[in-house]
């Protein structure tokens, strides 16, 4: 109801993208989220956001970088505050850890900590303006957590961009992210390795004036 | 062995969304795969993942999900059509989901006309009270209402 209305008045006094919005980075493990907000962070404000990681919930809390300021090719500039969440996933095994080499203790308090990290997640859905859903574009995209993700979003009416990320590498497949969700806006980049983020930063000023 | 459990919606109907993911989550962690005719609600597929989540300890790992909308495996506008109507008229009777525990179920490929399982058999250790995976197999199950009339006659019997 509140986004029916919001979208009513916006055709009446739209006058650009929105300013100082908090802006989501949701996806499955392992899908780059961190690696990307990195990446803004060290070209916007030169210095990281979190610690990343092969193992995947590396990210087991909520982590908010305030007031980033972008600037786009028209001199343009975005303030938004980053939200980076922990990766969504259905199952959390410690014994998955301990064969990534973890010591016992060290796997089992890392999947306490990340099954919070997964409820937290959930629950700032509430808390967002804008969502970036990272996805590993080398992995199969159909998973079940990737839609309920998406499903929510757009029942929320929070604008979305696909961030396929991972696509220097061999297995990568823009266009089985793209045939798996029409409905939506994907992009492709390499948060790892700087790819297409000029043109990403671009996407942004789109996603912020929805 | 694997056991399917078929819920037939009107057995989750009346419950409010607290009660459908209580009862579809305790039929999960009794090591059977929940085979519920039509769809949880948006807010409801999140709140499954939130109260799995939720309930992780050292017996029950999570939970491997999985739906099939028949109004997105439409193979064109009309048969969408056909699909969205049904929908509309019928609720969320459409479509097929999938719940099954993370110790029996390793993986659902989900490719969006079928969907695969890829299960572990439970082999208990006379040592301890703890699983052990072995003998990975695949099955696979179609979409389509007469998959879901099979699970039905299994029950049935």
């Amino acid at each position: 109801m509140i986004g029916r209305l919001k979208a009513f008045f916006k055709q009446f006094w739209d006058f650009g993208p929105r300013q100082n919005f908090k802006l989501g980075l949701y996806g499955p493990p392992n899908s780059g989220k961190t690696t990307l907000a990195n990446k803004i962070c060290l070209d916007w404000l030169g210095q990281e956001m979190g610690t990343t990681s092969a193992i995947p919930h590396e990210t087991r809390e909520i982590n908010v970088k305030d007031q980033i300021t972008i600037k786009g090719k028209t001199g343009k500039e975005l303030m938004f505050n980053l939200v980076d969440t922990p990766g969504i996933a259905t199952k959390i095994d410690y014994e998955d850890f301990m064969k990534a080499g973890m010591s016992a203790g060290k796997a089992k308090k890392r999947a306490r900590e990340a099954t919070k990290g997964v409820i937290e997640s959930i629950k700032w859905l509430d808390q967002v303006d804008t969502v970036l859903v990272v996805l590993d574009c080398t992995e199969d995209p159909y998973s079940q957590v990737n839609v309920t993700i998406i499903g929510n979003l757009a029942a929320r009416n929070i604008p979305v961009l696909i961030v396929a990320n991972k696509i220097d590498l061999k297995k990568a497949s823009l266009r089985k992210v793209q045939s798996a969700f029409p409905q939506y806006e994907v992009f492709g980049i390499s948060a790892k390795y700087g790819k297409n983020m000029d043109e990403f930063y671009e996407k942004l000023f789109e996603l912020a004036a929805k | 062995m694997v056991t399917l459990h078929f819920v037939p919606y009107t057995e989750i109907e009346p419950l409010s969304g607290v009660g459908r993911i209580r009862k579809l989550l305790s039929i999960a962690k009794e090591n059977k795969i929940v085979l519920l005719q039509g769809r949880l609600r948006q807010e409801e597929e999140t709140e499954l993942i939130k109260t799995t989540m939720e309930e992780i300890n050292k017996e029950f790992k999570g939970i491997e999900l999985a739906v099939i909308n028949p109004s997105e495996t439409a193979k064109d506008g009309l048969q969408k059509l056909k699909y969205d109507v049904l929908g509309y008229l019928f609720g969320d009777t459409q479509g097929l989901t999938i719940i099954g525990p993370s110790s029996i179920v390793k993986k659902i490929k989900n490719d969006p006309g079928q969907i695969e399982l890829l299960t572990s058999e439970l082999r208990q250790s006379k040592a301890s009270v703890t699983h052990s995976r072995s003998n990975s197999e695949v099955r696979q199950i179609k979409s389509g209402a007469s998959k879901v009339q099979e699970a039905a006659r299994k029950k049935r019997k």
